[in-house]
């Protein structure tokens, strides 16, 4: 063992790979060894992947009954100290909502990638959707937040898996990849770098004694050091309300104001170094498209299109949905006249446009189905806007 | 610029794989990029499936085709669903022995290759769609021979490689003879 089988975590080279594939390669150069899962189309040749490489790597990968199943196998191995993901599709991801919840409560950095397909329900298994937008900040009960990034090509596929993991650490929080069918069965070009160039951030350790770890009392980044199970920290880790000992609080007042604001505060107070967007020929842009995920490429060559007959167009791809970047959308909306939204869903995201956008016009634009929007459409709402 | 191809067909002719080859070989075995989307039903085999290839010198913004330069069509449903409004030019290839009713526009270059009858003349039809490769590469020189060849021994399992070689330099030939035969028809 040692050399040979580090050697094959990080796959350093070209390759032409599925995102599916680059994202089970990403979570393995970002550390991941525990894989809790269960097929489901498009998402399944995550799970292929994976089952082939952990052995490779001296990881663990187990197929579950169910998904409710795989997110708790995900949670447990998190607690055991090991970088741990399971990947889905919208069923599967509305069954693991409970669970989410629980992670979110007990704080356990894992990475829960969707890729998305046509919905609700059991809906269209082989078309691509961006439906799961809402449901991936507001799935599970209660107040909480998350992190979720969206992908647009298959080499993000592979960096924003290792970013989520590497947020999922930082902030001790389910951190999402939402990626839609298109991009998780489209083949690209991928570079790998060199294991040595990838950033990998490991979950912050208590540096105080058994006798003296709280469990749940955050440092100043409003994130608690986690001491995992085996290594001689004993606690208690409960969806409970509990206090910064792990113990359930049930009643009191206090302590169900302190978790929770927390909860949402040690997010939303690094919002600044959280979010990334890309922005496209936005300093002088009169009309802005607001994109992400497979709708960003459609996105990209209208404006492009758009600028070669005049119409001063920019693109603001988020790769950051949750949580949402809303002073940059704000800032935008104040120079632009107004903001174009693609999105392959009835509307999802377009609220928290219009919600930043305050006064500036924001417009939707609706698909659903097998394909995106076609570059020429939002050429055509463009000009409409700018007449 | 851009290129774009757009394979057709049903589940199991190999027409994702088709697509995944001929991107392989322009992005990994040439100097270009390329993408390949793929669009299938839940049934997998025997539903109808297309993959679709970009191919461009320089940066690839949006990945879905929509009017294809390049057009192989190896079913009856795929030739009623895409044969319709080609792009003017459009070279299309199109297995004969798969597709009963036809009305070609006239428009695009259509080229027969009965890839499905030769490759079973070889013992196994499941290669058609590397036939149909080697066709495509000599009429529409998209790729060089040896980038394709390249691209479809990374893409076939261990043992077969002879067996789809053959299948490449039948195709190969077959599409050489109907250029040939279609530029003298040009010239005369």
């Amino acid at each position: 063992m040692g050399m040979k089988k580090k050697s094959r975590s990080v796959l350093s080279g070209v390759h032409f790979l599925s995102g599916d594939l680059a994202c089970a390669e990403g979570a393995i150069a970002a550390g991941c060894r525990f894989f809790g899962g269960y097929p489901i189309t498009p998402a399944t040749e995550i799970a292929e992947r994976m089952a082939r490489r952990m052995p490779e790597v001296e990881g663990i990968y187990v197929q579950m009954e169910d998904e409710i199943g795989a997110i708790a196998a995900v949670i447990g191995a998190s607690y055991a100290g090991k970088k741990a993901m399971t990947a889905t599709s919208g069923p599967g991801f509305s069954l693991m909502q409970e669970n989410i919840g629980l992670a979110v409560m007990t704080e356990a950095p894992l990475v829960i990638v969707d890729i998305m397909r046509g919905g609700p329900s059991t809906g269209q298994p082989t078309m691509p959707g961006q439906q799961d937008v809402m449901q991936a900040k507001w799935g599970s009960h209660g107040d909480y937040e998350i992190i979720a990034l969206t992908p647009s090509s298959v080499q993000e596929m592979f960096d924003l898996t290792i970013e989520c993991f590497n947020l999922s650490e930082i902030y001790r929080v389910p951190v999402m990849l939402l990626a839609d069918e298109i991009i998780g069965h489209m083949w690209e070009r991928v570079e790998i770098p060199p294991a040595k160039e990838i950033a990998t951030i490991n979950r912050k350790k208590p540096d105080v004694s058994p006798n003296e770890y709280l469990p749940f009392k955050p440092d100043q980044n409003l994130v608690p050091p986690m001491a995992c199970f085996g290594e001689g920290y004993h606690f208690h880790a409960t969806g409970l309300t509990h206090d910064e000992t792990g113990t359930p609080k049930t009643v009191s007042i206090e302590e169900q104001s302190k978790l929770v604001k927390r909860l949402c505060e040690k997010i939303r107070k690094n919002v600044d170094k959280i979010v990334k967007v890309e922005e496209v020929m936005l300093e002088d842009a009169d009309v802005a498209v607001l994109a992400y995920g497979i709708t960003s490429r459609a996105a990209l060559s209208a404006v492009r299109k758009a600028r070669s007959i005049g119409i001063k167009a920019g693109l603001l791809r988020l790769i950051t949905i949750w949580p949402f970047p809303e002073k940059l959308v704000a800032n935008i909306a104040q120079q632009v006249q107004a903001i174009i939204v693609p999105e392959m869903n009835c509307g999802q995201l377009v609220r928290e446009v219009e919600r930043a956008a305050k006064t500036t016009a924001v417009s939707l634009l609706s698909k659903l189905g097998e394909d995106p929007h076609r570059p020429i459409e939002i050429v055509k709402a463009l000009r409409k806007v700018t007449k | 610029m851009r290129v774009e191809v757009r394979f057709a067909g049903f589940g199991g002719q190999g027409i994702i794989r088709s697509g995944l080859i001929l991107s392989m070989a322009a992005c990994i075995f040439s100097d270009k990029n390329a993408v390949q989307t793929q669009s299938y039903g839940p049934e997998s085999r025997g539903g109808s499936c297309k993959s679709e290839v970009v191919i461009s010198d320089g940066e690839i913004d949006f990945p879905r085709v929509y009017e294809p330069d390049i057009l192989v069509i190896m079913s009856q449903e795929a030739y009623s669903r895409h044969v319709k409004n080609p792009k003017k030019g459009a070279i299309i290839l199109v297995d004969p022995n798969m597709v009963a009713e036809r009305n070609d526009p006239n428009n695009a270059k259509i080229y027969e290759i009965p890839a499905t009858e030769i490759a079973g003349k070889m013992g196994k039809k499941i290669i058609a769609n590397v036939v149909m490769l080697g066709a495509l590469t000599e009429i529409s020189h998209i790729v060089d021979p040896e980038a394709m060849k390249n691209a479809i021994l990374q893409n076939v399992p261990k043992g077969t490689e002879d067996l789809n070689m053959a299948a490449f330099e039948k195709g190969a030939e077959y599409g050489r003879n109907v250029s040939m035969q279609r530029s003298a028809k040009t010239l005369s």
